[in-house]
């Protein structure tokens, strides 16, 4: 990893938020005293009018922002995920979600990669929380360019959006110029012999995806789809998984109700195929290196490796299959 | 100023407010009829002398906004809207039926006028705050109005709201809180006391007035004295009698969260109370 040149999701996001107080004049940032660590402190050094503190206030950042999207200003409300959309997730869910009203969520700090803050600073059940409001898009943005597209195009989103980032610096893998789509998942890779699984990654762990894929390069070819619009979830995938029989989900979230739980919920419906799930699995995180915790939480690889090939190595056993070797 | 003449208006207008209310929620079969009783009076004067609004353009831009944080009491607010021409009288009968604009708490998206979606308490003085904060930003001269119970002076989220608008000085805003001392569980004294609620909101930097609720001329005052403060927002703290005008109902807490027709039948038999409810609303006002 050392070699590619990495950046934290959050830039991104505070890089799109400079650009857009410029093209926006409608563009306002709330935050609740959290300025400098979800990169708002750019925009609100700049642009000292447009940026409202809350103070140690979640809830409140929530009902203020409905009130400023209900009069018209498109508001961006920036915490840690565990706190918003945490702390003030029915304040979302009628303020906002129900409401049907242009609030920008932004969540930071997902995920367990938080490190030595430990368990109570790390968001694992904020896609989950999201992706279940009605009228709420949510993004997933993989590296901190997808993270800049992802801010600007949550403002051509009629509605409320939910933009999960991360707090640490990971490898940027996408080009400024490649698109960004509300909606739309991203084939990555795709190995040159016919894919026989599909990773579907979302988020900084998309690069872990990319590696195992590459690893098994030679005895497993697959393909690898950067799914950053988690909702609406792009009914491609269930096209790649009808052709390729097999599918690995990975991120760094709980296992239910996250993107496993969207992919599964999908396919159950139109192809049930054998799925594999990267994710942490009901537990907390807890104090650690970032890099450590994704090894010992298993998202790390070699996890996404093995799970390729059980994946696989579950391709085809049907319940007739069972039956044959059951009953000789 | 107003005139006698105007004050005895607004007066027949919350009586006929009072009617529909017990119409609509007998008709509901369920729903709140302490509270929209209670606040008849102050929607009155809102409606029909204070706000600067328009009912045939309920999307007017410099219109001022009512932003209902209690959404329970909704049966008021719909009824006193009906009156003033948003909608037919009439539709007020499918309050909380299937395919009504008329939900059983209210919503943006579904009735044109009713301002922003709520019911869970303690969010309505943010999104009050919000608004005035934005409108406050666009030089907008409008005034924001935000109605809330004493109930859910008891929700941390209400107070969030208060530090914020008295931080950022937000004059354009002027809260109401029924005051009227009940809540599902009982008296607010005994649920969570919020004595001294004027001193509370006055030590987080708000002016304070306190009227009485079914005072037309009392709270019009209050509402005007607010406008010239301009330091700070202003709560008014409107003392008024849960259930006023039907005096089986007045003061008691077991009408909080009951229609006509299925409330206590100490008093009056529950396949009596529209009738003898209606009926005494109606002499209140001949």
């Amino acid at each position: 990893m050392s070699d590619k040149k990495e950046e934290a999701t959050r830039d991104g996001f505070g890089r799109a938020l400079l650009e857009l107080g410029e093209t926006n004049p409608n563009v306002v940032a709330l935050c609740a005293d959290l300025a400098e660590s979800t990169r708002m402190l750019r925009f609100k050094e700049k642009y000292p009018e447009r940026y409202v503190e809350l103070g140690v206030a979640e809830q409140n950042l929530a009902t203020i922002a409905s009130g400023l999207a209900n009069y018209g200003k498109i508001p961006f409300i920036a915490s840690y995920a565990v706190f918003s959309p945490g702390r003030n997730n029915e304040q979302i869910r009628t303020t906002i979600s129900l409401n049907n009203l242009p609030v920008k969520i932004v969540g930071a700090h997902a995920g367990v990669s938080v490190g030595p803050d430990g368990a109570t600073h790390q968001a694992l059940e904020d896609i989950a929380l999201m992706r279940v409001q009605p009228n709420i898009t949510v993004f997933s943005p993989c590296d901190s360019e997808e993270a800049r597209k992802a801010t600007i195009a949550s403002v051509g989103v009629p509605g409320p959006v939910y933009i999960r980032l991360a707090r640490e610096k990971t490898p940027i893998m996408t080009a400024p110029e490649s698109p960004f789509v509300v909606g739309k998942a991203q084939v990555v890779y795709e190995s040159e012999h016919t894919p026989e699984v599909a990773i579907f990654a979302t988020g900084p762990l998309l690069y872990n995806a990319l590696l195992a894929a590459k690893e098994l390069e030679h005895a497993v070819p697959a393909i690898v789809v950067n799914i950053h619009t988690i909702k609406p979830l792009d009914r491609e995938v269930v096209a790649i998984a009808k052709s390729v029989g097999a599918v690995v989900t990975v991120e760094e979230h709980q296992i239910a109700g996250g993107l496993g739980g969207a992919i599964a919920e999908a396919l159950a419906q139109e192809c049930p195929v054998p799925i594999e799930f990267i994710g942490v699995r009901d537990r907390y995180g807890e104090s650690g290196e970032p890099e450590e915790l994704i090894e010992h939480y298993g998202m790390g690889v070699s996890h996404i490796a093995a799970a390729v090939k059980k994946a696989i190595s579950r391709k085809g056993l049907r319940r007739s299959d069972l039956r044959k070797e059951n009953w000789g | 100023m107003l005139s006698d003449k105007k004050i005895q208006d607004v007066e027949f207008k919350a009586a006929a407010i009072r009617e529909t209310v017990i119409e609509m929620l007998a008709a509901a079969g369920s729903g709140h009829t302490a509270g929209p009783l209670g606040m008849a009076d102050i929607f009155a004067a809102l409606y029909f002398h204070i706000l600067n609004h328009d009912p045939s353009n309920p999307g007017w831009e410099e219109r001022d906004r009512l932003i209902l944080s209690n959404g329970h009491i909704t049966p008021v607010r719909y009824a006193a809207m009906a009156h003033a021409g948003y909608f037919p009288i009439e539709e007020c009968l499918t309050l909380r039926k299937f395919g009504s604009r008329l939900q059983g708490h209210p919503e943006r998206e579904k009735l044109p006028g009713v301002e922003t979606t709520s019911g869970p308490l303690g969010s309505g003085l943010g999104q009050a705050a919000g608004y005035a904060l934005g409108a406050r930003m666009d030089r907008k001269s409008f005034r924001v109005y935000c109605l809330m119970s004493d109930g859910e002076q008891d929700s941390g989220n209400t107070w969030e709201s208060a530090m914020f608008a008295a931080n950022n000085k937000l004059s354009g805003l002027t809260a109401v809180i029924d005051r009227n001392n009940i809540q599902i569980n009982g008296v607010t004294e005994q649920v969570m006391p919020l004595e001294n609620l004027r001193s509370k909101y006055e030590a987080f930097n708000w002016h304070v007035l306190e009227v009485d609720g079914h005072n037309i001329r009392a709270f019009a005052d209050a509402v005007d004295e607010a406008k010239a403060i301009t330091e700070k927002p202003t709560v008014i703290i409107a003392h008024t009698i849960p259930g006023k005008g039907v005096k089986e109902i007045e003061f008691d807490y077991r009408w909080h969260g009951v229609p006509p027709g299925k409330g206590p039948d100490d008093k009056v038999p529950a396949d009596k109370q529209a009738e003898v409810f209606l009926r005494e609303l109606r002499t209140l006002h001949e």
